[in-house]
Parts: structure tokens; C-alpha cells; sequence
């Protein structure tokens, strides 16, 4: 899993059915220092906001996982919302 | 996923198994700026409709090879939606 930040959304009317009513966040990736490091569209699953520091899985068949389905053209999906992180 | 800018359309009579009807576009990666990063990909356009200059979003590898019907022809990447808006 990686870790990211919310920047922003995509609005997309025409695009393939299985994106149909999901929201697609787009997520700067961040490094453990917190500096962004490219970014990845994402599914959101838990209703994360923008300016929010959340997990992002960024490999296909878990995200698929997460919606139940052996099947999908979808590769990177929010799966939580960050609290904090401690590093020693 | 990423965001890409459809810059050409590629014609190819003979093609693999699966790949009928199938509509291969030049893209260009693009990054958070949608400034163009990287060498162009040729995707295959599983929504059907995008065509040149439209902003879109693709995914790549196995993704790509969920995204057309039927399922895993041979692409690596594919184009899964089409952008209205990004608001960063």
C-alpha cells in the first residue's frame, strides 16, 4: 500500500461501466517523508475528502478485491483515511 | 490510472485474435501539471468514443487487458474514461 493525498477529483461522464457511480480521486503520492512523488488516480471506497492523507492500494487484483469482483479494469483505490503516522 | 492526452490514432488491418473492432489511439502520459511526461503509449480505447485531443485517463498491464470485451486480449494499455474536468 502506498500513501497518498487527496488534490483533488476527476469528472468523467463518459468512461467504462465499471466506473459507473464511483468516485475517482486524484491522489499525489507521497514518500514517508510526506513530499509528493507522482500522483495515481484512485476509486475512493471510504469517502475520503480533499486535502486528506489516506492509504492507497496501487495493485489491480486487491483493488478488485475490494469491490468484490474477479474482474475490472481498475488498478488503484482509496482504502483508508490516515490519523497519523509515527516513525521512530 | 493515470492521465493521458489522446494525441493520434493508430490503423492496423491485421490484427491478433480479439482485437476486431478494437480502436488503438496514440496517448500521451501527462502529469499533475498535464504536462506530457514520458514517450507516448499506443491504448487500446475501451470506451469507445475517445478520440484525438480529449483528455482521458487510462490504465495499464493486466488492467488494460480487463478493460475491452472480451476480457484478456492482447493490449497493455487501454483507456477507460474520458475527462470532463480535473479539479486539483
Amino acid at each position: 500500500m502506498k500513501i497518498g493525498r487527496v488534490s483533488g477529483n476527476v469528472v468523467s461522464t463518459i468512461n467504462h461501466p465499471f466506473f459507473d457511480g464511483r468516485a475517482l480521486m486524484f491522489c499525489d503520492i507521497l514518500d514517508v517523508n510526506g513530499e509528493p512523488n507522482g500522483y495515481t488516480i484512485a476509486v475512493d471506497t471510504v469517502g475520503a475528502g480533499v486535502g486528506e492523507a489516506v492509504l492507497i492500494i496501487d495493485e489491480g487484483t486487491s483493488a478488485r478485491q475490494i469491490f468484490g469482483l474477479t474482474t475490472g479494469p481498475i488498478r488503484a483505490a482509496i482504502v483508508g483515511i490516515i490519523d497519523s503516522i509515527d516513525t521512530v | 490510472m493515470q492521465l493521458g492526452r489522446v494525441t493520434g490514432t493508430v490503423v492496423a488491418t491485421i490484427k491478433s485474435e480479439g482485437l476486431e473492432g478494437v480502436k488503438f489511439l496514440v496517448v500521451q502520459p501527462l502529469n499533475k501539471q498535464q504536462e506530457p511526461v514520458g514517450r507516448p503509449v499506443i491504448a487500446a480505447d475501451a470506451v469507445y468514443m475517445a478520440g484525438p485531443g480529449e483528455l482521458v485517463y487510462f490504465v495499464a498491464s493486466r488492467e488494460a487487458a480487463e478493460a475491452l470485451d472480451p476480457r484478456f486480449v492482447p493490449v497493455d494499455h487501454a483507456i477507460v474514461g474520458i475527462v470532463d474536468q480535473v479539479m486539483i
